[in-house]
C-alpha cells in the first residue's frame, strides 16, 4: 500500500476510534483519552515542518468540529506538531530525521518509542487542558486532569502500537 | 526587503506555527456563542448525521432505563391531570395558549467531563427551537438553548462557566443562584444566599421563574451541605443535582410563549 493511503486509513481510523468509541468511555467520571494524536506521532521523520503544522491544524479542526469545541484541539494539536522535531533531535539525535520512516516500535525499539510518545502527549494534553480551563488559578486541578489523562492514553497508544506491530512487519517482508 | 523575505523563509516553521496558533486561540476566545454555533451550522449535516448514527446503536443498550423513566414520568403526569381535574378550572375561551410549550428531544452528544460542557439536542430551529429557551429532563433542570440550526440545537449544561440559573428554596422561598465549578457532575453550588435564610440538608431547590427561561417550581437539586460564609456577607452551599447528567438522553426544550411580551415589558423600565 502507498503511504499516503496509509497515512489516510490511519487518519480517519483513528478519528473513528476516537469520536465514537473513545469520546463515550469516562475513566472515574470525567478523565477521557485522547488517542488521535498518534496520528501526528507516526507521520515519517522526514516530513517538511509546514506540512506537518498543516496536517495538525487540519487533525485538531476536526476533532473540534465534532467535539463543538472550536480551536481547543487545534491549539494543542498545533503546538505539539510545533515541538515534535525538537523531540525527535533530542531523543534520537539529528541523524534520523533526513530518511523518510515513520517512527514505530519495531524500528525504534520501546525504550525510544515510549519516551518519545510520553512527551508528545504530556505536551498536547497540558496544553489541551490549560486551553480548556484557560485560568491560573486552577491549574492544580490542571495538572491533575493532564497527568490522569496522559496515563489512559499513552497506555492505549502503546496498546494499539503493540497490535499493529506484527503486521507492519509482515508487510515490511512482502515489500521487499 | 529581500532580508525580510530570507528571514521568513529562514524560520517559516515558527511562523507558520504562530500564525495557526494565532488563528486558534481566536477560535477559541469567540467560541462562547458566534464560533461554536457557527461551527455546528458548517458541520450539522455531517456531524449531526454520525452522532446520530452512533446515538442510534447506544440507544438500544438503554431501553430499559429510558422505559422506566417514561414510566414513572406518565405517572406522575397522571397524578398532576388529576390534581387540576379536581380544582376544575373555568374555561378561558378568549385566551387559552399556556405560558410555556414542552418540546420533546433527544440528546445526541453531552459531555459531563470538561469544564464547560454542553448538550447537542436533534431539533433545531425547523421544529420551533430558538435560542435562551431552557432544557430540561425528566428529572429536573438541564441546559440552556446557546446556537440552533435548522435540525440540531446546541445548548450549555448546568455543567458550564456560564450556566447560572436564578432559584429558590423550597421550604423558604428565599432566591439564591446556582453555578457549577466542577469537577464532579453530581455536585453543584448555590451562591448568593443571604444569612438569615435557614439551610437544612436535603432541602429541595427550585427554578425561581425570574428568567423567563424556565418556568417556576421545576427542580434543581437539594441541598447537600451549607457552606456558612466567615465573613458573615452571603452563604453558599453545595447542591446534589437532580438531573444525573451523566444519563441525559430524552429531554424537553422549554419554549416561553409570552417571551416577546415580557422582553417587551422589560424596555418600558425607565432608564436608571
Amino acid at each position: 500500500m502507498s503511504r499516503y493511503l496509509i497515512n489516510t486509513l490511519r487518519f480517519i481510523g483513528l478519528l473513528a476510534l476516537q469520536l465514537l468509541v473513545l469520546n463515550y468511555i469516562r475513566i472515574n467520571g470525567y478523565i477521557n483519552p485522547y488517542i488521535y494524536i498518534l496520528f501526528m506521532m507516526l507521520l515519517p521523520f522526514g516530513i517538511k515542518g509546514w506540512v506537518l503544522l498543516l496536517w495538525g491544524f487540519v487533525l485538531g479542526y476536526t476533532v473540534d468540529v465534532f467535539m463543538a469545541t472550536p480551536g481547543l484541539h487545534t491549539g494543542a494539536t498545533v503546538l505539539m506538531a510545533f515541538m515534535r522535531p525538537t523531540i525527535i533531535r533530542m531523543s534520537s539525535g539529528a541523524q534520523q530525521s533526513e530518511n523518510l520512516f515513520e517512527p514505530s516500535l519495531s524500528k525504534m525499539g520501546i525504550n525510544w518509542f515510549f519516551s518519545y510518545s510520553l512527551s508528545l502527549v504530556v505536551i498536547h494534553h497540558f496544553a489541551l487542558f490549560f486551553l480548556e480551563s484557560f485560568s491560573i488559578a486552577q491549574i492544580g486541578n490542571t495538572l491533575l486532569r493532564t497527568l490522569y489523562s496522559v496515563v489512559f492514553t499513552q497506555a492505549i497508544i502503546l496498546l494499539l502500537m503493540f497490535m499493529f506491530k506484527s503486521g507492519s512487519k509482515s508487510a515490511e517482508r512482502r515489500a521487499l | 526587503m529581500y532580508n525580510l523575505l530570507r528571514f521568513l523563509q529562514k524560520y517559516n516553521f515558527v511562523f507558520l506555527f504562530l500564525v495557526l496558533e494565532v488563528i486558534a486561540i481566536m477560535m477559541l476566545a469567540n467560541s462562547h456563542t458566534y464560533h461554536r454555533s457557527k461551527i455546528i451550522n458548517s458541520s450539522s449535516s455531517f456531524a449531526g448525521y454520525m452522532f446520530n448514527f452512533r446515538a442510534n446503536f447506544a440507544d438500544y443498550f438503554t431501553l430499559q432505563h429510558t422505559n422506566e423513566l417514561l414510566l414513572k414520568e406518565n405517572a406522575e403526569l397522571h397524578r398532576k391531570l388529576e390534581y387540576y381535574r379536581k380544582q376544575q378550572f373555568p374555561v378561558d375561551t378568549l385566551y387559552s395558549k399556556p405560558d410555556f410549550d414542552y418540546i420533546p428531544a433527544r440528546v445526541i452528544s453531552n459531555t459531563v467531563h470538561l469544564r464547560n460542557n454542553y448538550i447537542v439536542i436533534d431539533k433545531g430551529s425547523r421544529q420551533g427551537i430558538a435560542k435562551d429557551m431552557g432544557i430540561m429532563s425528566s428529572e429536573g433542570v438541564a441546559g440552556i438553548v446557546t446556537g440552533v440550526t435548522e435540525n440540531y440545537s446546541v445548548a450549555i449544561s448546568l455543567l458550564h462557566k456560564y450556566a447560572n440559573i436564578s432559584v429558590r428554596f423550597k421550604h423558604s422561598d428565599q432566591l439564591a443562584n446556582v453555578t457549577w465549578n466542577g469537577p464532579d457532575f453530581r455536585i453543584g453550588n448555590i451562591v448568593d444566599i443571604p444569612t438569615y435564610v435557614n439551610m437544612k440538608n436535603g432541602d429541595t431547590v427550585m427554578t425561581s421563574g425570574n428568567s423567563f427561561i424556565f418556568p417556576e417550581g421545576i427542580i434543581v437539586g437539594t441541598i447537600d451541605e451549607p457552606i456558612e460564609s466567615p465573613s458573615g456577607d452571603m452563604n453558599a452551599a453545595t447542591l446534589l443535582f437532580a438531573t444525573d447528567f451523566n444519563k441525559l438522553k430524552s429531554v424537553f426544550v422549554i419554549k416561553n410563549n409570552n417571551k416577546f411580551e415580557l422582553n417587551n415589558l422589560n424596555k418600558l423600565r425607565p432608564d436608571e
